[in-house]
């Protein structure tokens, strides 16, 4: 089963300079039990479209799309009341940062439990047990006992812990995750997206996982999604992405990722030079041909069509070549 | 909780005895009681005679300690001016400032919430505006022009409600949302900026996220939170309520405590004085206390759960 079929998203918002055109035209598609990892560097709209799917972007955000079909329902050109029969019913979020998204003054049993109850009708003792069986299942332990507990009570990797098993509580069958470790130091991160990847196998979840980290792309990806300046540049198999790029931002990207044993110490990694584009002004031709190495007279006057891949698409006028073929 | 509970306690018990030292320390800083009470015709020999029956001539801590005894037993001492007990006379006075407080200290609450809420969701909306032209003009206009145009347009013209006097239930209604306006802009705009600020959280948005009705993310998580400055100047706002408006008395001709105070002082009748001073503070002690109590049971990192 398709979780989502979208086309041609785009999300603008009113800003004192102007409309900021922060999604132009996003194409997203996700099965069940599927992985697909959302990449690019800061700003280039990847909150902005999660937010948009779970319908709790701006407010003032105008929105509009091609097909938008979301766990089977239509949603394209819907207002943001539609999402009520989503949101908790199949469809979840795992937000950035744990130590805001729990509210200090509810316990934690409360936060994890009331959801279901509203949604599921359960019963507090029902919906208690499956909190507690979840809060197991996430590394908590006691968790029959920490459930009258406060959010302040637990540490910034436990509460990312809690914020898992909470988006978890109603069963979801798609699962957006906005960046669940950047709040969290390192060691921990690895440890929540280990247990990311194996809820998302055990429950057969369809995960959109939205990360700057590629090296838990490539560990747990089974599609990439490359975004840049409010566009999927490129989009294909994780291990063909890694292996052979074929839009030049997602090689630039690439090429940043430190190899160990191989990149020696204290070498510069290679960075990509230049800056993205604003987004108020329309773009004319491709969004990356400054900062691109081939970047041609064509690549700055035309926007480039899509290319099919055997695996996904690449939109670039000039995309490496042996791919393609 | 109960930590914090008896900690808080203790404070206000130190705070009580500090109140009840400065109430009674009053008698003193505003001259020899003996003389005044010897009145203008008084000799030396009279005022020696009077201090030395009321005990002004012994240590003060032993005057301060009987003091409290009596009044701990409720006994204020007798009034100078009405020379009767001064309990009987407050007796008399406070249910009067306790009504009119206590239900428009409800009132402005009933109102001030919900506006506030209903103001924060759509801020710079038509409800929003409308709710802010209601408090500005609650706090520009005066209560005592606002009282007299209300007797006038709704006592004289009209003749819905009596003019004066707290004898029926219908003289109160004019004074109560007089003073209701007077005290609901103040927590109108709290509750609006504790919402406006708590309703743009991370964790509202997890609440959404939840599937939840609008509804229960309001009242559920965002109220919860958002209400916490407003119960510290509620609690403020009672006690100025409670206190008594010597404007809303006068202009309504009601016998409350904030009148008996003004006129006390004006007679120089100090037993009353330090009576109603005394009651006052007390009333102030328990209701930030109480304000504080409420507040640690609405967020565990005030009652110190670690
Ligand atoms: N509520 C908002 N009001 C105004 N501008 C916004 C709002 N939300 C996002 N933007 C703008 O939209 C663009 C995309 O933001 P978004 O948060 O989606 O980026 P991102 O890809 O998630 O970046 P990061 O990796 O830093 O999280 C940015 O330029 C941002 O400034
Ligand atoms: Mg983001």
């Amino acid at each position: 089963m398709t979780l989502l079929d979208l086309q041609d998203l785009h999300v603008a918002i009113p800003t004192e300079r102007g409309l900021l055109r922060a999604v132009r035209g996003v194409d997203l598609r996700l099965a069940a039990g599927e992985t697909l990892c959302l990449v690019g560097e800061s700003g280039c709209g990847k909150s902005l479209t999660a937010m948009t799917l779970m319908g709790l972007g701006p407010k003032t955000a105008q929105t509009r799309s091609g097909r938008f079909t979301l766990l089977g329902q239509e949603m394209a050109g819907r207002g943001r009341a539609a999402w009520k029969t989503l949101r908790g019913r199949g469809l979840s979020m795992i937000f950035q940062d744990p130590m805001t998204s729990l509210n200090p003054t509810l316990t934690v049993g409360r936060q994890l439990t009331e959801g279901v109850i509203h949604t599921e009708g359960l019963t507090r003792r029902a919906a208690e047990a499956r909190a507690i069986a979840l809060l197991e299942r996430v590394g908590i332990a006691r968790a029959g006992q920490r459930l009258g507990q406060y959010p302040h009570q637990f540490s910034g990797g436990q509460r990312q812990r809690l914020m898992i098993a909470m988006a978890l509580m109603s069963e979801p069958k798609f699962l957006i995750a906005d960046e669940p470790t950047t709040a969290l130091d390192v060691t921990i991160q690895a440890q929540i997206l280990s247990l990311l990847a194996g809820l998302q196998r055990d429950l057969g979840l369809g995960l959109l996982l939205i990360t700057h980290d590629l090296g838990v792309v490539a560990a747990i990806a089974d599609r990439v999604a490359v975004m840049y300046a409010g566009r999927i540049v490129e989009e294909g198999s994780a291990s063909r992405i890694f292996r052979r790029p074929a839009h030049p931002y997602t090689a630039g990207l690439m090429a940043a990722i430190p190899v160990p044993g191989r990149t020696p110490r204290g070498t510069p990694l290679p960075a990509i030079p230049g800056r993205v584009p604003g987004l108020i002004e329309p773009i004319a031709g491709c969004a990356f041909c400054e900062r691109c190495a081939r970047g041609e007279t064509l690549c700055a006057a035309r926007p480039p069509s899509d290319v099919a891949l055997p695996d996904g698409r690449v939109e670039c006028h000039f995309p490496a070549v042996e791919i393609v073929q | 909780m109960l930590v914090y509970l008896l900690r808080r306690l203790a404070v206000a018990l130190c705070v009580c005895v500090a109140v009840s030292a400065l109430s009674f320390g009053l008698m003193f800083v505003v001259g020899d009681p003996a003389v005044a009470i010897a009145g203008a015709g008084g000799s030396a020999r009279d005022a020696e005679a009077i201090r030395h029956a009321y005990g002004f001539d012994r240590p003060y801590v032993v005057q301060y300690l009987g003091w409290v005894g009596h009044v701990l037993r409720g006994d204020f001492g007798q009034s100078i001016y009405f020379n009767m007990p001064v309990t009987e006379i407050v007796r008399a006075r406070l249910p009067v400032t306790a009504i009119l407080g206590g239900v428009s200290f409800t009132l402005a609450l009933v109102v001030a919430v919900p506006l506030g809420i209903v103001a924060a969701r759509k801020p710079g909306g038509l409800t929003d505006r409308l709710a802010l032209l209601l408090a500005v003009t609650g706090q520009a206009v005066p209560s005592f022009w606002l009282g007299l145009m209300a007797i006038v347009v709704f006592g004289v013209w009209h003749g819905l409600v009596p003019t004066s006097g707290a004898d029926t239930w219908q003289g109160y209604i004019l004074p109560v949302v007089v003073l209701a306006y007077s005290a609901m802009p103040a927590m109108m705009r709290i509750t609006r900026s504790g919402m406006i600020e708590v309703l743009g959280t991370d964790y509202i948005r997890s609440a959404e996220a939840k599937g939840l009705p609008t509804w229960q993310v309001i009242v559920g998580h965002a109220l919860r939170n958002a209400i916490l400055p407003l119960v510290s100047l509620a609690a403020l706002q009672l006690g100025v309520l409670l206190s008594g408006s010597i404007v809303i008395e006068s202009v309504f001709a009601l016998n409350g405590l904030g009148r008996l105070a003004w006129e006390s002082l004006l007679r120089a009748d100090l037993p009353v004085v330090q009576a109603v001073i005394l009651i006052l503070s007390l009333v102030y002690v328990v209701l930030t206390t109480a304000a504080d109590l409420v507040n640690a049971w609405l967020d565990p990192r005030i009652r110190g759960v670690r």
